[in-house]
C-alpha cells in the first residue's frame, strides 16, 4: 500500500501539536522557538504533500509557497534568537514564566 | 521632425534635477551647491541652443511631442512639449540671462548663510521657468506657472527672519493666487468647450481651427479669465502691488522675477494662447484684444508715474518693469504679437543687467538702497557704471544702438496702427518720456555728483559680479542688429516670414519721434535734478526738487497712489468688516438661538433629572459595579505570560475546527 | 513512494521532534530538531521536492540549527537545562491534534494517491523564481535584509 495524502496530513499534524506543545510547555524561550520552527515546518510539510497530491503537479505552487516559507523563517529565527540574547541580557533570565511586563 | 523634440522634456528638467541635488546637500556645501546650479543652468542653455536650430532652418516651424499623462473613462489626459520659435527664443533668453543672474550670485551671496539652499530655489525656479515655455498643454504650462509661483514665494522670503520678507512672499503669492483663480477658471471653462487642453495637437488643439470653432462666443470670455491670470504674474493693473515689495528677496532674486522668469511667464502666456485672443477679430481688433490694450496702458503709465518719486534703487526699477510689462500687452494687445515678445526678450537682457547692476552698486554700498545716501559712485564703480549706464539707455529706448530703442519703436509703430482709438498712441508717448525721466534721474543720483553717505567707502564688486554684467551689456546691445527695420531678423522669425535686409527701411519717421521723446525725458531730468547730485558731502540730498515745485502730486506718486492703502481700505477692510460682522452674528443672532434651544433644554433637563436621580442612577451604579469586576476578570486574562497567550489562541483553533464540524 | 520508507521516516521524524520537544538538557533538544528536521528533508525528498529538501537542510540545519546552538552557549549562565513543565501546555497539544486528526480522518475526498509526475527540476524551480515569483523573491530578499539588520542591532552592545 502507497501512502496517501491522509497520511502525510496526520504525520503533519502530529508534528505540529508536538511543536504546540513545546512552545506551550516549556519555560525555556529557546524552546519556544524550536516549537514555533517545528510548527511551521509541519505546514510546509503540508505545502509539500498538497503539491504532489494536487491534480496537477507540474505546476511548483506549493514548492514556491515552501521555499519562500523557509526563507522567512528562518529570517524569523534569527530575529527571534537576537531578541532572546537582548532580553537575556536586560533580565538575566530567558524563562519566560519570568518576562511578564505585559502583566494587565 | 527634428531628434531636439523628443528630448526638450530635459531643458525644465535638467534644473529641477539639479535643484532637488543641492536641496540634499548640506549647508557648508557651498561651492558644490553653486557649482551644480550653474552647471544646471549651462546644460540648459546648451540644450535651448540645440533646440534653438532646427527652428532657425524652417520658416513657422513647430514640433509637438503630445502624450498621455492619465487615462479616466473615457478621456485621455494628455501633456505635450511644443518648440516653435516663440518657446525657442524664450528658452534661449531665459537659459542666458538665469545663467549671467546664477553666475552673479556666487559673488552676491557669498556671505549668505542662506547660499545652499538659495542655489537650490534659483534651478527650481529657473526649472520651472523652462517648463512654462516648453508646455503644449494649458494643463501642464499651469502646473509649471504654479511652480514659479512657489518659488517666487520661496526666494521673495528668503530671508524669513525678517517679517517685512516674510509678508513680501505672502503678498506675492496670494496676489498672482488671485489671478491664477481666474487663469483656472478659465482653463476649466475651455476644457469643457473644446475637450482638450492641448496646444497643438495636429489640428485637434484647442489653438488650432478645429479647437477654436468649437469655443464660439464663450472664447472671449475664456481669454479673459486666462489673461487674469497674467495680469496677476506680470505685475498689471490693478494686481500690480506685489511686485514692488518683492524687492525684499535678494537682488539677484529681483532680477530673476523681473527679467527672465515670473513676469515674463504672463505676457508670454497672453503671447501662446493669442488665437483665443485674436479669435473672431474684425480688423484685428476683439473684446478681449481690447480689455488687454487698456489694462496695458493703465499699468504702463500708473507704474512710469509712481516710478518717478521712489528713492530707493530698487523700486524704482520694479515700477520700471511693471511699466514695461504694461507696454508689451498694449503691443500684444493692438496685434503685435511679436514686437511685445521682441521688448520681452530685449527686457530680459536690459532688466537683468539694471537689477544686477543695482545688486552691485547695493553691495558696493554695504546694503545701502536709498539712492539719495549714494552719489558720485562712477568713480568708485567705473564697470558697473558703464554697464549701468548701457542698461538704463537700453531702458528708456535710445534709439540706435540699443536694443530697447527699436523695440520700442516697433511697439509705437503697431500701437499707431490701432484702428478703435489715437488714445493709448499718445499715452505710450507719455510713458517713454517718463521712463527716460525717472532712469536718468536714478542714475543721476548714484553715479554723478558728490557721493554722501553711503558712498563713502563703495568699493566696485568682484570679477565674477561684473562679468555677467558686461556679457548682460553686450547682450543688450548686440541684439539691436537683429532686431533693426533694415534687416528686422527676429520679427519675422517670431512671424515665420522670410528676412530680407532693406537699408531703406532704418531711417523712418518714428526713429525722430522716439528719438524726441527719449531727449525729452532725459534733457528735462538733467535740467530738473542738474543740482541734485552736487550737494554737500555728508547731508543726504533730502527734497527731491520735484518735491519742491509740486509737494502734493510727489506725495501722491512716493505713496504708490495709495492703492496698497485703497486696498487695504477696500477689499481688507470689506473682508474685516465681513469677519466683524460675522462675528456678530454667531455672537448674537445664532449663539441667541442656541441659548433659547439651551434653555428649552435645561428645563427638559432639570425634569429629566429627577428620573435619573432616583429611578436610573441606581440601576446605571449597580451596572459599573458588574462593569468594574467584568473588566477585572478579563484583565486577569492579561498576564503577560506569552504561553497562555498561544494556548488560548491555540484552543481558539480547536473550537473554530469544532465549530465547523458542528456546521457541516 | 514506498510505504516502508515512509513509516521509517514518519517514525524517525516524530520521535526526534518529540526529543527536541520534552528533553531536559537544552542542547540536547536542539540537537534532537537537527535530527527532526533531517527527517523532514528526507520526507520532502520522499514526495519528489528534492530542492526543497536540499533547502530545508542548509538553511535549517545548517544555518538555523547552529543558531540556536550558539544561542545556548550565549546564554548557558542562565540554564543549562530546563526544568519547569507545563502538563496544560500537553493536554492542549493533544487537543488539537486529535481535532486536526479527526477532520483529516473525516475528510474522505483526501484519501488519494500521488500521480505520476515529470520530475520538478531546479531548472524548472529557478525559471518559475525568475518569471511568476520575482516579486515575491525581491521581497523577500528585502525582507531578509531588514531581519539580518534587526537582529544585528537588536543584539549590539548598549552605548554606555
Amino acid at each position: 500500500m502507497t501512502p496517501t495524502l491522509q497520511i502525510f496530513l496526520i504525520v503533519s499534524a502530529a508534528l505540529f501539536s508536538i511543536g504546540l506543545l513545546a512552545a506551550l510547555s516549556r519555560r525555556h524561550a529557546i524552546f519556544i522557538l524550536i516549537g514555533i520552527e517545528l510548527m511551521l515546518a509541519a505546514a510546509n510539510l503540508n505545502f509539500i504533500a498538497f503539491w504532489r497530491f494536487a491534480p496537477q503537479p507540474h505546476q511548483p505552487t506549493g514548492v514556491m509557497f515552501a521555499i519562500f516559507s523557509i526563507a522567512i523563517s528562518a529570517a524569523e529565527a534569527a530575529v527571534g534568537l537576537a531578541m532572546v540574547i537582548a532580553v537575556y541580557r536586560h533580565y538575566h533570565t530567558t524563562n519566560v514564566d519570568q518576562l511578564n511586563q505585559l502583566k494587565g | 521632425m527634428s531628434l531636439i523634440i523628443h528630448y526638450l522634456w530635459l531643458i525644465p528638467a535638467v534644473p529641477l534635477v539639479a535643484s532637488l541635488a543641492i536641496l540634499s546637500l548640506a549647508n557648508a556645501w557651498r561651492r558644490s551647491a553653486a557649482a551644480l546650479a550653474v552647471a544646471g543652468q549651462t546644460a540648459a542653455l546648451a540644450l535651448s541652443a540645440v533646440a534653438f536650430l532646427p527652428t532657425l532652418q524652417t520658416h513657422g516651424f513647430r514640433a509637438v511631442q503630445n502624450f498621455t499623462w492619465f487615462t479616466f473613462g473615457d478621456n485621455a489626459l494628455r501633456l505635450g512639449f511644443v518648440l516653435d520659435p516663440l518657446a525657442a527664443a524664450m528658452l534661449l533668453m531665459i537659459s542666458l540671462v538665469g545663467l549671467c543672474i546664477f553666475v552673479f550670485s556666487i559673488g552676491y551671496m557669498a556671505e549668505d548663510k542662506n547660499f545652499v539652499r538659495f542655489f537650490a530655489y534659483l534651478s527650481f525656479f529657473s526649472g520651472a521657468m523652462l517648463g512654462v515655455v516648453v508646455a503644449n498643454s494649458l494643463l501642464l504650462l499651469f502646473i509649471f506657472w504654479e511652480l514659479v509661483g512657489l518659488a517666487s514665494y520661496l526666494l521673495i522670503g528668503l530671508w524669513i527672519e525678517r517679517p517685512s520678507a516674510a509678508a513680501a512672499a505672502k503678498k506675492a503669492f496670494i496676489t498672482t493666487r488671485i489671478g491664477d483663480m481666474g487663469f483656472f477658471v478659465g482653463m476649466l471653462w475651455l476644457y469643457n468647450r473644446s475637450g482638450t487642453l492641448l496646444f497643438y495637437d495636429d489640428g485637434k488643439g484647442c489653438l488650432e481651427s478645429a479647437g477654436l470653432a468649437m469655443l464660439g462666443a464663450s472664447a472671449t470670455f475664456i481669454a479673459l479669465l486666462i489673461f487674469f491670470g497674467a495680469v496677476g504674474k506680470s505685475g498689471q493693473f490693478p494686481l500690480h502691488v506685489w511686485l514692488p515689495d518683492a524687492m525684499e528677496g535678494p537682488t539677484p532674486v529681483s532680477a530673476l522675477i523681473h527679467a527672465a522668469t515670473m513676469v515674463a511667464a504672463g505676457v508670454f502666456l497672453v503671447a501662446r494662447v493669442y488665437p483665443l485672443f485674436s479669435l473672431g477679430a474684425i480688423n484685428g481688433v476683439t473684446s478681449s484684444l481690447t480689455v488687454v490694450v487698456w489694462i496695458g496702458v493703465t499699468t504702463a503709465l500708473m507704474a512710469a508715474l509712481i516710478a518717478i518719486a521712489q528713492a530707493d534703487i530698487k523700486r524704482i526699477l520694479a515700477y520700471s518693469t511693471v511699466s514695461q510689462l504694461g507696454l508689451m500687452m498694449v503691443s500684444l494687445g493692438v496685434g503685435g504679437m511679436a514686437a511685445g515678445i521682441m521688448h520681452l526678450l530685449a527686457h530680459g537682457f536690459f532688466k537683468a543687467l539694471l537689477f544686477l547692476g543695482s545688486g552691485s552698486v547695493i553691495h558696493g554700498c554695504h546694503s545701502e538702497q536709498d539712492i539719495r545716501k549714494m552719489g558720485g559712485l562712477r568713480r568708485f564703480m567705473p564697470v558697473t557704471f558703464v554697464t549701468y549706464a548701457i542698461g538704463m539707455m537700453a531702458l528708456s529706448g535710445v534709439p540706435f544702438f540699443f536694443s530697447g530703442g527699436w523695440t520700442k519703436e516697433e511697439i509705437l509703430h503697431a500701437v499707431g496702427h490701432w484702428p478703435p482709438s489715437r488714445a493709448p498712441y499718445y499715452l505710450m508717448f507719455a510713458g517713454v518720456v517718463l521712463t527716460a525721466f525717472y532712469m536718468t534721474r536714478q542714475i543721476i543720483y548714484v553715479f554723478f555728483g558728490n557721493s554722501r553717505t553711503a558712498a563713502k567707502q563703495a568699493h566696485e564688486s568682484p570679477p565674477v559680479m561684473t562679468i555677467p554684467l558686461i556679457v548682460l551689456a553686450l547682450g543688450a546691445i548686440l541684439l539691436s542688429i537683429v532686431l533693426t527695420p533694415a534687416w528686422p531678423w527676429l520679427h519675422d522669425y517670431l512671424t515665420g516670414e522670410s528676412v530680407h535686409f532693406e537699408i531703406g527701411r532704418l531711417i523712418q519717421p518714428m526713429l525722430f519721434v522716439s528719438l524726441a521723446l527719449v531727449s525729452a525725458g532725459i534733457g528735462i531730468a538733467v535740467w530738473m535734478y542738474r543740482k541734485a547730485g552736487v550737494q554737500d558731502g555728508d547731508r543726504p540730498a533730502d527734497i527731491d526738487p520735484l518735491e519742491h515745485a509740486q509737494p502734493a502730486l510727489f506725495r501722491f506718486l512716493a505713496n504708490k497712489m495709495w492703492i496698497d492703502e485703497l486696498y487695504a481700505r477696500t477689499v481688507i477692510a470689506f473682508s474685516w468688516i465681513a469677519a466683524l460682522l460675522s462675528d456678530w452674528m454667531d455672537r448674537y443672532f445664532w449663539d441667541g438661538l442656541v441659548r433659547g434651544f439651551g434653555a428649552i433644554g435645561q428645563v427638559f433637563a432639570m425634569f429629566t433629572a429627577g428620573v435619573d436621580e432616583r429611578g436610573i442612577n441606581t440601576g446605571v451604579d449597580e451596572t459599573t459595579v458588574g462593569a468594574r469586576g467584568l473588566g477585572r476578570l478579563m484583565s486577569a486574562a492579561h498576564s503577560g505570560q506569552i504561553q497562555i497567550y498561544l494556548g488560548i489562541v491555540a484552543i481558539g483553533m480547536l473550537a473554530l475546527l469544532l465549530l465547523y464540524a458542528w456546521l457541516a | 513512494m514506498s510505504s516502508a520508507a515512509f513509516v521509517i521516516i514518519a517514525i524517525f521524524t516524530l520521535a526526534a521532534a518529540l526529543a527536541a520537544a520534552t528533553l531536559r538538557k537544552l542542547m540536547h533538544a536542539a540537537l534532537s530538531f537537527a535530527a527532526a528536521l533531517v527527517g523532514l528533508a528526507a520526507f520532502f525528498f520522499l514526495l519528489g521536492a528534492e530542492f526543497v529538501g536540499l533547502a530545508l537542510v542548509f538553511i535549517y540545519i545548517g544555518a538555523v540549527a547552529v543558531l540556536i546552538v550558539f544561542t545556548i552557549l550565549l546564554t548557558r549562565r542562565d540554564v543549562g537545562e530546563d526544568r519547569g513543565f507545563n502538563w496544560a501546555g500537553v493536554i492542549i497539544a493533544l487537543a488539537v491534534f486529535c481535532g486536526l486528526t479527526w477532520s483529516i480522518l473525516a475528510t474522505q475526498s483526501i484519501s488519494i494517491v500521488a500521480p505520476h509526475i515529470r520530475a520538478l527540476t531546479v531548472k524548472r524551480i529557478g525559471e518559475a523564481l525568475m518569471t511568476g515569483y520575482v516579486w515575491p523573491l525581491q521581497c523577500v530578499g528585502v525582507l531578509l535584509t531588514a531581519a539580518l539588520i534587526g537582529a544585528l542591532i537588536l543584539v549590539m552592545e548598549e552605548k554606555r
